[in-house]
């Protein structure tokens, strides 16, 4: 008998002990479009953030418990599952949405409930900030719209030193809206003229007719702010019409399709980016040779992007002082400097990531740097 | 109020219905998600009735039913905005000028093309549905706020459950009179046979107009409701993929029955979510595979739906 | 005088994307013909027909020519197919029954070969097996992808003429068109013609797709919607079940789209479609070529 009250006494004792010295598990979203029409960025994200957390599990002070989230693009699925992630599957934080439309209701349950967010890829400004107020818990790890296309349109006036530009935009993508119209105002401000200012739909095909147009009023320049392989078709139905500009494009040119879709027309392109496989930096060639051993292709910017927000949450996280919403939010909001994939990263008031956008030109093996512009 | 009198059963069972969930929401066993799929499954619900009135019951075919959710939802959102409303015994006067002007959009539009058999009608529909993604697309070069690709931000959330169930306690019941008066055995003859209910003498035209225009004022008021729940209306939540959604629960409900819609609505909304739950990641795109062949298999084996023609008396949405 | 050109630039633009719509309306043309169905899917399988030629060019490296046949022959059976299994059974049923499948498979098809492991979600690269070169001719500037759109495209027209005008088969489908009823009546075949008819049309859309893959190098699982969708409208336009309707109404619905791009804003193409639907439902509902009886 009293051995066997010692017996029990002795294992609860033990197992009462193990808790204080495995970790503490702490349980962190993504919510990324797994399925839909951009199901392939979001497939980059989910390998980035999976390789994230198992990067900071070497080191980390917490047992992170991923959950991953599929908003198929969709504002309302977004919603729901972001409801379901911070209700039901009682997550402290998350990364994402990718795309500004979901990231914006998304962001109002954020900061209803309370729960941190970092979106790695969600542009658009209103997304941390509405109506002049900050949304506190909203944080964002990719530059905003606004200095994306500043960025562009100096590079274009101050390097390439063009007098007149062309915007082709898809006015269904708020991306593609968004840049364009900072395009123009900095253009024109810089005292450059706008010949065209053009829009598209997202199942536009057929070019030649705006190519045409485009032909007719012979800016120096094209600007085309959408992604990949949308750029490719235009670019290359313009020059089939023989038009000789420029082209300068967004971040969503990076892409190893890019040349594929365009052929050798768009060699000679140029566009802003968050940051340059060639960057001579350690953190970014590890996570890049990381990603191509275990997925088998150089990552995207989408990848690189996901893996730094996510890193950005979890270093975070371990110098909070409890893992709780609150002193996350805190630890979050005084980023400086954070040395990432995609460059140095630090948080202004806002919650936005101010950090430098590069300039890539197109080459015919790959995408070569031109130049940094700082914030 | 001899309106209400045949409903009275009905009232109760969403009386009972709401004392039962909101037990749930507050005392936690399920949480805010839980409480948002309900909600966001029984505006389905009332959008999908509309979709019933027009094509279950009336046979007109229509693919665009999502562009008159939107229409409603854009609307009652400007409403909201422009007169500063953020309670609900101001919001219900708003919810009606939705549903209303959804629906004189609805007659207008209905005027060329009802007169249009089965397919051609599905195409024109379809192509007023993509009419309207279009415009909603460019909604900004009209009015800032609305946003345009960029999406309407910032409505106030005042869909409740208490709202959505006081909206459906009173068009149910309404609907239901409707089906059972001898509009609603119009609306029937015409899906039967329109050569012979002209020959009954039947105003066929002005019956036809009637059930569309109810419908759309039906999806109408849910997207009010919808856009109050979700505080955010993007235009690609209004396209013809969502259109397919409320053809569906229709289908699968069984056309012409209300119970049916009620109960599809229900499973559907649940199915996708539970999907999400069930599904390990990866699988989740055989969702919208199954879905086209569960559709075409139903088409083969139960042309009209699980439930046809009968409703229930339980919940007492049948006749006595 | 540079309006002018531009102008006819754009007609020129026009008749290229026409061309293609042309070959697409026809198969809807044709089906309805034989059915009074409108076959949903058929933008699905034009679209199809554009990712087997993408295999036939990029993966298996086969010549032209065969990538013709290839590609035919996979829209045509892919065609028949669907018939057999969902349009057949419901050879019977009202007429929405058959709408809602046609839906089904068009849907089906599209997330069936969006799926990884058949063929992908992404927008792929077409490749074009020759360079682009343009040849000046004064006012307007004709390329060699429009050249070979035009000159297929014709051919393909008359072999089609041939066929319903000259053989057998061809009055045999006719026949079918008329009075199906009737037709079996006089011993011919009408599950083997409807198949036939299948065949026909799914063809004249893979040699579509091949077309649109040269002239906007990109494909992508979901691109049959709206050049299924236009071409449907074409159809319509020109007098849906009437062959020669369906080039018209494709030629004029391409040269439509491209102005209202050139002279307008792109944003408003599709919307502009739609009205020239509506107006045609409301003004002509049996089209240019239709004659007589409303057809609708």
């Amino acid at each position: 008998m009293m051995r066997k009250t010692l017996l029990i006494a002795l294992s609860l004792f033990v197992l009462a002990s193990i808790p204080a010295q495995a970790k503490q598990t702490v349980r962190i979203g993504l919510i990324a479009p797994l399925t839909g029409d951009v199901k392939t960025f979001g497939e980059s994200s989910r390998n980035a953030f999976i390789m994230a957390v198992d990067d900071y599990s070497r080191t980390g002070k917490y047992a992170i418990t991923p959950i991953v989230v599929d908003d198929r693009n969709d504002p309302t699925e977004g919603a729901n599952g972001a409801l379901k992630l911070v209700t039901q599957d009682k997550a402290l934080a998350f990364v994402g949405p990718l795309t500004s439309k979901v990231s914006i209701p998304v962001s109002e349950i954020a900061t209803q409930y309370k729960a941190p967010m970092v979106t790695e890829a969600a542009t658009n400004p209103k997304v941390t900030v509405y109506n002049g107020k900050r949304k506190p818990y909203v944080f964002r790890a990719c530059f905003i719209d606004p200095f994306q296309g500043r960025v562009a349109a100096a590079f274009a006036l101050d390097n390439l030193k063009v007098k007149s530009a062309a915007v082709l935009y898809d006015v269904g993508n708020d991306y593609s809206r968004g840049l364009a119209e900072v395009f123009k105002a900095t253009f024109e401000k810089g005292g450059g003229a706008i010949l065209a200012y053009e829009s598209y739909q997202k199942d536009d095909v057929d070019f030649s007719a705006l190519a045409t147009k485009v032909h007719l009023r012979k800016p120096d320049l094209v600007f085309i702010p959408d992604y990949y392989n949308k750029a490719g078709l235009i670019v290359r139905q313009l020059r089939e019409k023989a038009v000789k500009a420029a082209v300068i494009g967004t971040d969503g040119w990076d892409s190893p399709d890019l040349v594929k879709i365009a052929g050798s027309t768009i060699i000679g392109g140029y566009f802003t980016n968050h940051y340059s496989p060639e960057r001579k930096d350690p953190v970014a060639q590890r996570f890049i040779k990381r990603y191509k051993d275990k997925h088998g292709e150089v990552p995207d910017a989408l990848a690189a992007l996901t893996y730094d927000a996510a890193m950005i949450l979890l270093e975070a996280l371990d110098r909070a002082a409890t893992p709780a919403a609150e002193p996350l939010r805190k630890s979050l909001e005084g980023l400086k400097d954070f040395h990432g994939v995609t460059g140095t990263i630090s948080f202004d008031k806002n919650g936005d990531a101010v950090k430098s956008a590069v300039i890539l030109r197109v080459e015919k093996d790959g995408f070569r740097y031109v130049a940094t512009v700082k914030p | 109020m001899s309106f209400f009198a045949g409903a009275r059963r009905f009232i109760v069972c969403c009386a009972i219905a709401y004392v039962l969930l909101k037990a749930l929401f507050l005392t936690g066993l399920a949480t805010q998600y839980v409480e948002q799929i309900v909600l966001y499954a029984l505006v389905m619900i009332i959008a999908s009735l509309g979709l019933n009135v027009i094509y279950g019951y009336t046979g007109q075919f229509s693919l665009g039913h999502a562009a008159f959710y939107g229409i409603g939802a854009y609307a009652s959102a400007l409403l909201t905005h422009v007169f500063a409303i953020d309670s609900v015994p101001l919001f219900l006067p708003v919810l009606l000028v939705a549903g209303l002007f959804t629906a004189a959009v609805g007659g207008l539009i209905g005027l060329p093309i009802l007169k249009l058999r089965d397919d051609f009608l599905a195409i024109a529909t379809l192509g007023f549905g993509m009419l309207v993604r279009t415009l909603l697309d460019n909604s900004d070069r009209v009015a800032d706020l609305l946003g345009g690709s960029r999406g309407f931000i910032g409505i106030p959330r005042i869909t409740s459950l208490e709202l959505v169930f006081g909206v459906m306690a009173v068009l149910i019941p309404v609907t239901r009179n409707l089906i059972f008066s001898r509009y609603g055995l119009f609306w029937q003859c015409i899906k039967d046979d329109e050569l012979a209910s002209t020959a009954f003498g039947i105003d066929t035209g002005r019956m036809k107009s009637m059930a569309f225009t109810y419908g759309c004022f039906l999806a109408g008021v849910a997207g009010g409701l919808y856009a109050h729940l979700y505080t955010f209306l993007h235009p690609s939540n209004f396209d013809f993929l969502k259109s397919v959604d409320f053809l569906i629960i229709v289908i699968v409900g069984g056309m012409g029955s209300i119970t049916g819609t009620i109960i599809a609505g229900l499973l559907w909304v649940g199915f996708i979510e539970g999907l999400r739950i069930v599904l390990p990641s990866g699988m989740l795109e055989l969702r919208w595979v199954f879905i086209p062949i569960f559709l075409i298999i139903l088409m083969m084996l139960r042309p009209y739906g699980l439930i046809h023609r009968t409703e229930s008396r339980l919940l007492g949405i049948g006749r006595k | 005088m540079e309006f002018l050109a531009y102008t006819l630039q754009q007609v020129v633009n026009g008749l290229q994307l026409g061309a293609i719509y042309a070959l697409i309306a026809l198969g809807y043309t044709m089906v309805y013909g034989v059915l009074r169905l409108i076959n949903f899917a058929h933008g699905d399988i034009f679209m199809f027909g554009a990712f087997i030629a993408y295999y036939c060019i990029a993966k298996w490296q086969l010549p032209l020519g065969l990538v013709f046949v290839v590609t035919m022959a996979s829209t045509a059976a892919l065609g028949v197919l669907v018939e057999k299994i969902a349009y057949k059974p419901l050879r019977a049923a009202p007429n929405i029954s058959v709408l809602i499948t046609a839906v089904g498979v068009s849907l089906f098809l599209e997330y069936f070969l969006s799926l990884k492991s058949i063929f992908t979600p992404n927008y792929i690269a077409f490749p074009r097996p020759f360079d682009v070169e343009a040849y000046d001719l004064g006012p307007v500037a004709l390329t060699n992808i429009q050249i070979i759109v035009f000159g297929v495209t014709a051919v393909s027209l008359l072999l089609l003429y041939l066929l319903v005008y000259r053989t057998k088969h061809g009055r045999a489908m006719r026949a079918v068109s008329h009075n199906r009823e009737t037709a079996s009546l006089m011993g011919i075949n009408v599950d083997g013609v409807i198949s036939f008819t299948f065949a026909v049309g799914t063809a004249l859309a893979g040699i579509g797709g091949i077309l649109y893959g040269f002239a906007y190098p990109q494909i992508n699982v979901f691109m049959g919607i709206m050049p299924g969708i236009k071409s449907f409208i074409a159809a319509v336009l020109g007098g849906i079940g009437l062959v020669h309707g369906a080039v018209l109404g494709g030629l004029v619905i391409g040269v439509s789209e491209v102005f209202v791009s050139a002279f307008l804003s792109s944003t408003l193409r599709d919307g502009v479609i739609f009205i020239i639907l509506i107006l045609v439902l409301l003004l002509r509902p049996m089209g240019f070529f239709g004659k007589g009886r409303d057809k609708v």
